[in-house]
């Protein structure tokens, strides 16, 4: 495992709390109680109502109200009847992570390093798609890479498309509109590490007779392990959960287990629901304490 | 290898990375170009995904289609409402966690981090679960979509401020203080107008996010429609052309937004940040 230092080259400013040494912690808990009460009770109980409701049993209705049965079949049913939904989230979520990663790495780079005097134009132009609805935008893939859209003309015309090849309602736009989608979380967080990061290091490795990859593989990439972990969690996190570009640029091959869960709590199959979204977040967490633990920064908040 | 040829390797280098970098920029450019377009375009049929023809009319009959107006008033009133809420309690938490030492602090931070971390589709549901459990499955609607929004906004907002919080200079409180200001005193002249910039931030940010939630809203919007739910039925059925008018007038606003930002700062003004994205890296 790479070593991976700590936030570096910053000059550490004097730590408020040292000015705030002298208050009680009392103000300090009045100020984060209302936001905390109101976490608990619309972010933390809830969590354990999805629990609980996982557990009841399926043949109540919300009509006549559900037993809590600790049926715990609804798991295995659950696994069994979308297990592909479920892998494929996943698989797709990887590999528009990992597209996101091609292009937001050498994209949060060129801001931080090479933009000179346009840094901010770039900055700004990088979270111009949080301007305009996410939807509408999707809606725009769906015209950029339809039948009788350019991307399409244009693969054909070079015959890397054949004839009766389609772009749209392929596996390839639903990973494309998710890259899309998401790539602003991965450009931000990897620009706020690398901008930290003191250029002179990098002038020094180029000093002491490394190549410019040696220097990247030693130098840059590990002090911007942070943001590439916060990224990648940023991106791949509610990618797993996205329904809206496997909808909308999908098949129903290409369906996620977000557009399951939304199905089944549309049709009131509320049990199934609930323990298919507990299984999609166990199994984030699984993994995203095994990455953050194998990329070695939990420094992360 | 010889110098010149390692020299003209890193010159190329240098541009290329920026060149691919303007290229990203252009992938992520492109949808919002096709937005503008469309917003112009005059379509052939309900399920056209061409530019048929230019017209105006789109932008003269924005309200045309049934229920477009009426939920852009809706995500309007609801993201107005959660920035609020979600502003001025995230502000009163970013302020505990910067400004005050005690027990259980660490883990505040860590469990902020939980909702920015969780798949919308899980707290959407974790919370229909919640409201069908407690008995208000019959009423979900505008007050349970503002819960929502006011839920999911608060992180980004205690993350946005503290941020900011976390980078001003705790000198200038004492100073204050040095020249007999009071506790209440030094909050309103120094650190609030101080803080304020990160405050705005993190209210446009919450407004984005609340106006532009789809998956949470969907969820346990019972019969009320906001404007990315009225969007999705759109696509459904066929998509009238006037939402890429709404798409457009909102990035507009957003350009002169940034711009009187832009504008503020180099005025002197101390430090509009008003793209909230990389307060948001600080995380």
């Amino acid at each position: 495992m790479s070593p991976v230092p700590d936030r570096t080259g910053a000059v550490a400013p004097p730590r408020p709390e040292e000015a705030a040494a002298g208050r009680r912690g009392l103000l300090g808990y009045a100020l984060l109680l209302p936001g905390t009460i109101w976490l608990l009770i619309f972010f933390v109980i809830p969590t354990f109502t999805l629990i609980s409701t996982s557990l009841w049993d399926p043949s109540g209705s919300i009509l006549y109200g559900y037993d809590l049965t600790f049926h715990w079949l609804n798991y295995v049913d659950a696994v069994q009847a979308y297990g592909p939904q479920l892998w494929r989230s996943f698989w797709y979520a990887g590999l528009a992570t990992a597209a996101c990663v091609v292009l937001g790495y050498p994209l949060a780079y060129a801001i931080a390093f090479k933009s000179g005097r346009w840094k901010n134009l770039m900055l700004v132009l990088v979270v111009a798609p949080f301007f305009t609805s996410f939807l509408v935008r999707t809606l725009a893939w769906q015209m950029l890479l339809g039948d009788n859209g350019w991307a399409a003309g244009v693969l054909r015309a070079f015959h890397v498309l054949g004839a009766d090849g389609h772009l749209l309602a392929t596996p390839f736009a639903v990973v494309t509109g998710l890259t899309y989608n998401f790539l602003p979380f991965m450009v931000l967080p990897l620009y706020a590490s690398l901008e930290k990061l003191d250029p002179r290091l990098i002038e020094a490795g180029g000093d002491l007779y490394a190549s410019p990859f040696d220097t990247f593989r030693r130098i840059t990439l590990p002090l911007s392990m942070p943001g590439l972990v916060a990224g990648t969690l940023l991106t791949f996190i509610p990618a797993a959960g996205d329904y809206i570009n496997a909808e909308l640029l999908g098949t129903p091959r290409t369906r996620m287990i977000g557009n399951e869960i939304q199905d089944l709590f549309s049709a009131g199959s509320y049990p199934e629901a609930a323990a298919l979204s507990v299984t999609l977040m166990v199994v984030i967490v699984t993994l995203v304490a095994v990455y953050v633990r194998r990329a070695g920064t939990e420094d992360l908040v | 290898m010889s110098a010149g040829l390692t020299r003209a390797r890193r010159w190329l280098g240098e541009r290329l990375v920026l060149m691919y970098g303007i290229l990203v920029l252009l992938y992520m450019a492109l949808p919002i170009l096709v937005v503008i377009l469309m917003s112009f375009n005059e379509p052939a049929s309900r399920q056209s995904y061409t530019f048929d023809g230019f017209t105006w009319n789109n932008w003269l009959d924005i309200c045309g289609p049934y229920q477009l107006c009426s939920s852009v008033r809706t995500s309007l009133a609801i993201g107005l409402l959660a920035t609020l809420v979600a502003t001025i309690l995230g502000t009163l938490m970013a302020f505990a966690l910067v400004r005050h030492r005690f027990r259980g602090r660490s883990v505040a931070n860590v469990a902020l981090f939980l909702p920015m971390a969780s798949p919308e589709v899980v707290m959407g549901s974790s919370l229909l679960a919640l409201f069908v459990a407690a008995g208000f499955g019959g009423v979900l609607g505008f007050w349970t979509i503002l819960t929502a929004h006011v839920m999911f906004c608060l992180s980004f907002v205690v993350v946005t401020v503290k941020a900011r919080l976390s980078g001003l200079d705790p000198h200038l409180e004492q100073a204050a203080a040095d020249l007999y200001a009071n506790d209440w005193q030094t909050f309103w002249r120094v650190t609030f107008p101080l803080a304020f910039p990160g405050i705005l931030s993190a209210a446009l940010l919450s407004f984005s996010l609340s106006f532009d939630d789809f998956i949470i809203t969907n969820l346990n919007a019972g019969q009320t429609v906001t404007f990315p739910m009225f969007v999705w039925g759109a696509a459904q059925r066929g998509i009238p052309p006037q939402i890429n008018v709404i798409g457009t007038i909102m990035f507009l606003l957003a350009l002169v937004l940034v711009g009187l930002g832009e504008f503020g700062r180099r005025r002197g003004a101390p430090g509009a940040a008003v793209a909230p994205g990389p307060a948001r890296a600080e995380s």
